[in-house]
């Protein structure tokens, strides 16, 4: 809040009113809607409902097959959190040593974040195509029996492969400049007392880069929650037999493909209370954050 | 401080030919025939078809769908792109400035409202959405495609911190010279604001491009596709099989609808990595 304030009249309303009016409209009431229907039941017809309390939610996390989900969701998003961050932090660490070429490797490095996650995902998947793809054809010839459209944990390596990709230039630009928001002294300092730069770096430069990581966790958690939508449905679909199912992906094709809509707004209840949480967690980080 | 040793450059190219030569090898394949591309699979070099693959994807109909070509998708996703980040900056700014700049009655449970878009993220609220962009009669309208896109909290929260590092003084003096809310705002607020403004246009170029749930499940006609959402269609057309698989095409496809943000990416560098670092604090 300012100091120095207009006074209160009509004008602020005016002036919130517009992104209120959207999210009133095409927020609030659709989330009030999810979470309403998903105490209902509807007939085959979708010509009436009944009130059936938790029915959905147990019916739909007793599932085995939204329990699969759940399960993959988990595996899939540490792994892509954890390779995807750990590959842009190298990065970022040597793109910060170097200085001829600097910026045409921080350039190569960071485009590809303009790249939306379903043009990954066919990218991708053509590559992994078995008629011309050269990574199905390398895979197979260095010894594994690799078949994707067949094999769960295949199938899971290319999905968790593209999102990796996906997701380590924008970890890259924030390791980047949180690197070069340690101040100098902090590291020439470093470098007079320590001469193992493997030592320097767990000790000081990691540390002082601990908030830029955690804040990238949350964000790469998001990530592998929801806009690996677009990976999964340009590669594998969620086969084979819904091993690379993740949690959104399930509620998308249960209420659009499968039409069960009370179902479907259960595991969105579901997913909102997960981001709840993840919120949370996030918003504890930032105040620490502000007290130092 | 100490010379970077040889291995940093090799790890640091390494690095970028990960995240550079998938998007090459889609490009070089996408100019070679598409015989070619069965008989030998991709391929690393461009070849002689580019003229042919690319006129083909952007002009003729019937070519990669039904009937829309790759300038219409291309157009739609321009509108897409643009009418979201400039509706978006518009939006959060007029917000941002009601809670910095007014003591009001329902500022904070207003601000808590917008907040509260952070938990929704369309992913959780799709077909309830759905539903009511349908009842609105929205379906295949640019209003349907875009406004539910652009009130969230993300753009407002970048404004409103930048605001709270305006100096009071502004305000003050502003006053002192008789300036209302509105003169105060157009006059002095935007202007020092164009830095700000211009980052969040570029990273929501980007975002709005990109989109893909929301235009995937409320376009129903080709007409209105963007080119995201036409990758979708023509790796249909691929897996059906039939013809000879037209990879190059979708190639190609991928490619133009990578093209316009990595653009504007690589020629705002600058300011886009500033908007993205400030605007995710």
């Amino acid at each position: 809040m300012k100091r120095v304030q207009f006074e209160h009249s009509a004008v602020p309303y005016l002036f919130i009113a517009p992104q209120i009016i959207i999210i009133v409209i095409f927020f609030l009431w659709p989330a009030a809607q999810a979470i309403y229907q998903s105490f209902l039941l509807e007939d085959a017809f979708g010509l009436s409902s009944q009130f059936v309390w938790f029915r959905n939610y147990s019916d739909t996390i007793f599932n085995p097959s939204w329990l699969q989900a759940a399960w993959f969701t988990i595996i899939f998003s540490s792994l892509v959190t954890f390779l995807s961050l750990s590959i842009a932090l190298l990065l970022a660490v040597k793109a910060n040593e170097v200085i001829h070429g600097a910026s045409t490797y921080k350039t190569l490095l960071m485009w590809a974040y303009a790249i939306a996650p379903p043009v990954a995902g066919l990218m991708g998947n053509l590559m992994f195509n078995p008629l011309i793809g050269d990574l199905y054809q390398g895979m197979n010839a260095i010894g594994f029996d690799f078949d994707h459209k067949l094999d769960p944990v295949d199938a899971s390596f290319v999905v968790i492969l593209i999102s990796v990709w996906k997701q380590v230039s924008v970890n890259f630009i924030f390791f980047l400049s949180g690197l070069q928001g340690i101040p100098k002294s902090v590291q020439e300092a470093a470098t007079m007392d320590c001469d193992s730069s493997f030592r320097r770096f767990w000790t000081i430069t990691f540390p002082l880069l601990a908030p830029t990581t955690f804040f990238l966790m949350v964000i790469n958690i998001t990530y592998a929650f929801f806009e690996t939508f677009g990976i999964i449905d340009t590669t594998t679909q969620g086969a084979p037999g819904g091993a690379t199912t993740t949690l959104v992906f399930k509620v998308f094709q249960d209420g659009f493909r499968g039409a069960d809509i009370g179902g479907s707004s259960a595991q969105s209840v579901v997913l909102m209370i997960m981001v709840l949480l993840l919120t949370v967690i996030q918003f504890r980080f930032i105040e620490k954050k502000v007290h130092y | 401080m100490e010379r970077p040793s040889i291995s940093t450059h090799i790890i640091l190219i390494i690095g970028a030919i990960f995240m550079t030569l998938p998007v090459w090898v889609a490009f070089a394949t996408s100019t070679h025939a598409p015989e070619t591309i069965l008989r030998e699979g991709l391929q690393f070099w461009p070849g002689g078809h580019f003229f042919e693959t690319y006129n083909e994807v952007l002009f003729v109909e019937g070519g990669v769908m039904k009937k829309v070509t790759a300038v219409t998708m291309l157009k739609n996703s321009m509108i897409l792109g643009i009418g979201f980040a400039i509706g978006k900056v518009v939006i959060s700014m007029l917000a941002a400035y009601a809670i910095v700049y007014f003591r009001f009655r329902l500022g904070v449970p207003l601000f808590w409202i917008i907040f509260m878009t952070l938990l929704l993220p369309l992913e959780v609220r799709i077909i309830p959405s759905y539903e009511v962009v349908a009842n609105m009669g929205l379906l295949d309208t640019h209003t349907g495609l875009i406004v539910p896109l652009i009130a969230s909290a993300t753009g407002t929260f970048f404004f409103r911190q930048f605001f709270k590092s305006v100096p009071d003084e502004l305000l003050e003096a502003a006053r002192l010279d008789g300036a209302s809310a509105w003169g105060f705002f157009k006059d002095i607020l935007v202007p020092i604001s164009k830095t700000m403004i211009a980052a969040i246009l570029i990273i929501m170029f980007v975002v709005g491009w990109n989109q893909y749930l929301w235009p995937l499940i409320m376009t129903t006609q080709e007409d209105n596709y963007t080119l995201v959402i036409g990758i979708k269609q023509i790796y249909q057309v691929l897996n059906e099989g039939g013809e000879l698989p037209q990879f190059q095409k979708a190639f190609a496809l991928t490619i133009l609808a990578t093209l316009p943000p990595v653009l504007v990416v690589l020629i705002f560098q600058k300011w886009f990595v500033k908007g993205l670092v400030e605007s995710e604090k």
